[in-house]
């Protein structure tokens, strides 16, 4: 069977409540199209700070603040149940307040794209001198800074894009090209800040796993931005730029895209890469992405609550070759959404997972849980999107009652015991079931769980290329504990070659 | 609704004339559902797309409706549907879309 280890994982949000009223895609185009309407003005009053994002208690099980089980026992809303005692630092990673990630991107920018005001990135510097994931060569990237006359007079001039912190402008970023679209200040914004939270989620697994950055070989990037200028569009390659501001010297990478579905294909793909002996060991990551933050900002500020989508949110997993030590991710069972299969929320829960558990040998039963699409539905049930997790649990439970595997009547049941709370921001790549890769294999490794299954759905008709959904599948197992799998001769390998070896010998004798 | 399928159902009533369009939604959500419903027969009620003020009064059905349920063939709802129906809540979807039919449609199938 083969398999990749799961080594280690990071997991982090950027608060950028200032970022997304100004550039979010729905704030954007509303002020772009209509002016300041109500909505926006509005919309400020209804923005977190970043104390209220840091004690929101989904936003803490997605860093490994606390376990799921907490969360669920947290009393909804909770946006009104905020946490107390919460810190910014997890288990996986952190939530980054909005200065210190304006300068972040600074330092992840090689093109001087991003202009920082002079005191403003002197005070960002100190602050993210107390990090425990930077170090004196990245905060020698950190700009001294422009005079705020400087950073007027290229937002005044040369379409520069202003940023923002505490409502005044300290910086800017830069455009890129006249006439090019791929390279405005907005693409070019939009990309650094995804370039930034993926540099964030890698020094966070660097130091969550004790690997030195030049120890890095591959690193595959899977968000939903598209790095590139008008010749081509997306040429890439995000996961080359994150390894090289990381100091991993020695690694090269690429990108692999799928919308929602992107980060589950990475992993597959990062692990197989590991498994077949073609890689040392793969980094799969993401940053998040701007233009989703307040995507359905007009439907919270309607209902009078929190503008919850304040946050990107960006992860890293680290693949390793199986040496029986690490929970694995199996290759032999994948779950593929294919062309022919049909786009039914029947077709494709059974393309993804109910096909692969049969070529398994395993009932729906087998797996302890099921994590699809994992967004927070605070978040989603105001805007009237309904509680996606609880839906995809809903779907496995009756797929289950369709095949016979469970009674209709105990479908709640096997809802409540198998599903996953939601607990990732609405970034598309984020949400769909890898933010769970780290909660189970704590779980793995702890002996609390035996099998789950990461599954991830792409809306790929959005780019109307086709009018096919994606979607793909991995099933999480506990680590072996008997040396080497995967790639490397297992234990049958040996025992069938011996057999053969053994068999001709008879022969011959 | 975004703006595309906005535009769609509107160029579709222009083509074909309103009485001859029937707008299935799938909506998982009652409440998204009603101004769904709402946008394809009395206007987009954001003003925000292309049915901003268009009271075109199509008929809009939920797919869980029993008018549509009749018109499908009975192995493709077993084989497309049934699931959801164990998923979502029909009851609830149906009196949300047919609510809104009664009020604002002109057309009914």
């Amino acid at each position: 069977m083969a398999t990749a280890g799961i080594k280690g994982y990071a997991y982090c949000l950027n608060h950028a409540p200032e970022t997304g009223f100004h550039y979010g895609n729905t704030p954007f185009i509303e002020r772009e199209t209509k002016g300041e309407t109500e909505f926006l003005r509005e919309l400020p009053s209804f923005m977190q700070k970043y104390e209220e994002a840091r004690d929101y208690a989904p936003n803490q099980a997605y860093i490994g603040g606390i376990g799921l089980e907490a969360l669920e026992k947290s009393p909804q809303p909770w946006y009104v149940n905020r946490m107390t005692g919460s810190n910014r630092y997890g288990a996986y990673g952190e939530i980054m307040p909005e200065d210190e990630f304006l300068g972040l991107m600074d330092i992840c920018d090689v093109f001087d794209i991003i202009w920082l005001e002079t005191s403003f990135a002197a005070s960002v510097r100190e602050k993210l001198a107390a990090s425990p994931v930077m170090n004196d060569k990245l905060l020698a990237r950190l700009e001294g800074g422009h005079s705020a006359d400087e950073i007027a007079a290229e937002t005044a001039h040369k379409k520069a894009l202003p940023l923002y912190f505490n409502g005044a402008v300290v910086g800017c970023a830069r455009n890129g090209h006249e006439v090019d679209d791929c390279l405005f200040a907005y693409v070019l914004l939009e990309n650094l800040a995804c370039k930034a939270g993926g540099v964030l989620s890698l020094l966070h697994l660097l130091k969550n796993t004790g690997m030195a950055p030049e120890e890095v070989d591959f690193v595959i990037e899977c968000s939903e931005e598209g790095a590139g200028d008008m010749n081509q569009r997306a040429g890439g390659n995000f996961a080359k730029a994150v390894a090289e501001i990381a100091g991993c010297v020695n690694a090269s990478g690429c990108d692999v895209r799928g919308f929602c579905a992107g980060p589950v294909n990475a992993m597959i793909a990062g692990a197989t890469q590991v498994a077949s002996g073609a890689r040392k060991n793969c980094v799969v990551l993401a940053g998040g992405a701007i233009p989703k933050l307040y995507m359905n900002g007009r439907d919270h500020v309607k209902k009078k609550m929190p503008a919850l989508e304040d946050c990107l949110g960006n992860f890293a997993v680290l693949l390793v070759p199986d040496d029986g030590t690490n929970p694995v991710l199996r290759l032999d069972v994948l779950g593929k959404h294919t062309v022919g299969a049909g786009s039914s929320p029947q077709a494709v829960t059974t393309a993804l997972i109910l096909d692969p558990l049969e070529r398994a040998g395993l009932s729906f039963m087998d797996v302890d849980k099921y994590a699809a699409e994992l967004h927070i539905n605070e978040i989603t049930l105001p805007a009237g999107a309904g509680d996606v997790p609880l839906a995809n649990i809903k779907m496995t439970a009756a797929l289950a009652v369709t095949k016979k595997a469970i009674e209709k009547a105990d479908m709640m049941t096997f809802v409540k015991e198998r599903g996953v709370p939601g607990f990732a921001h609405t970034q598309g790549h984020i949400p769909s079931g890898v933010p769970f890769i780290g909660h189970a294999c704590d779980a793995l490794k702890d002996g609390s769980m035996k099998r789950a299954m990461i599954i991830g759905k792409g809306s790929l008709f959005l780019a109307r290329l086709t009018n096919l959904a994606d979607g793909a599948s991995f099933l999480l197992e506990p680590p072996s504990g008997t040396g080497a799998a995967g790639a490397a001769v297992s234990k049958d390998d040996i025992k069938a070659l011996l057999l053969e070896v053994l068999s001709e010998l008879s022969g011959k004798l | 609704m975004d703006l595309q399928n906005q535009q769609r159902i509107k160029d579709a009533a222009e083509k074909y004339g309103p009485e001859n369009v029937v707008v299935i939604l799938g909506s998982s959500d009652a409440e998204g559902a009603e101004i769904y419903a709402e946008t394809v027969s009395n206007g987009d009620p954001t003003f925000a797309g292309p049915l901003a003020g268009v009271q075109s009064g199509l008929a809009v059905y939920h797919v869980f409706e029993q008018e549509i349920r009749d018109e499908c063939d009975a192995n493709a709802w077993e084989e497309q549907i049934s699931m959801m129906e164990m998923v979502l809540d029909p009851e609830k979807l149906s009196e949300a879309v047919s609510g809104i039919r009664a009020q604002f449609s002109k057309y009914a199938l």
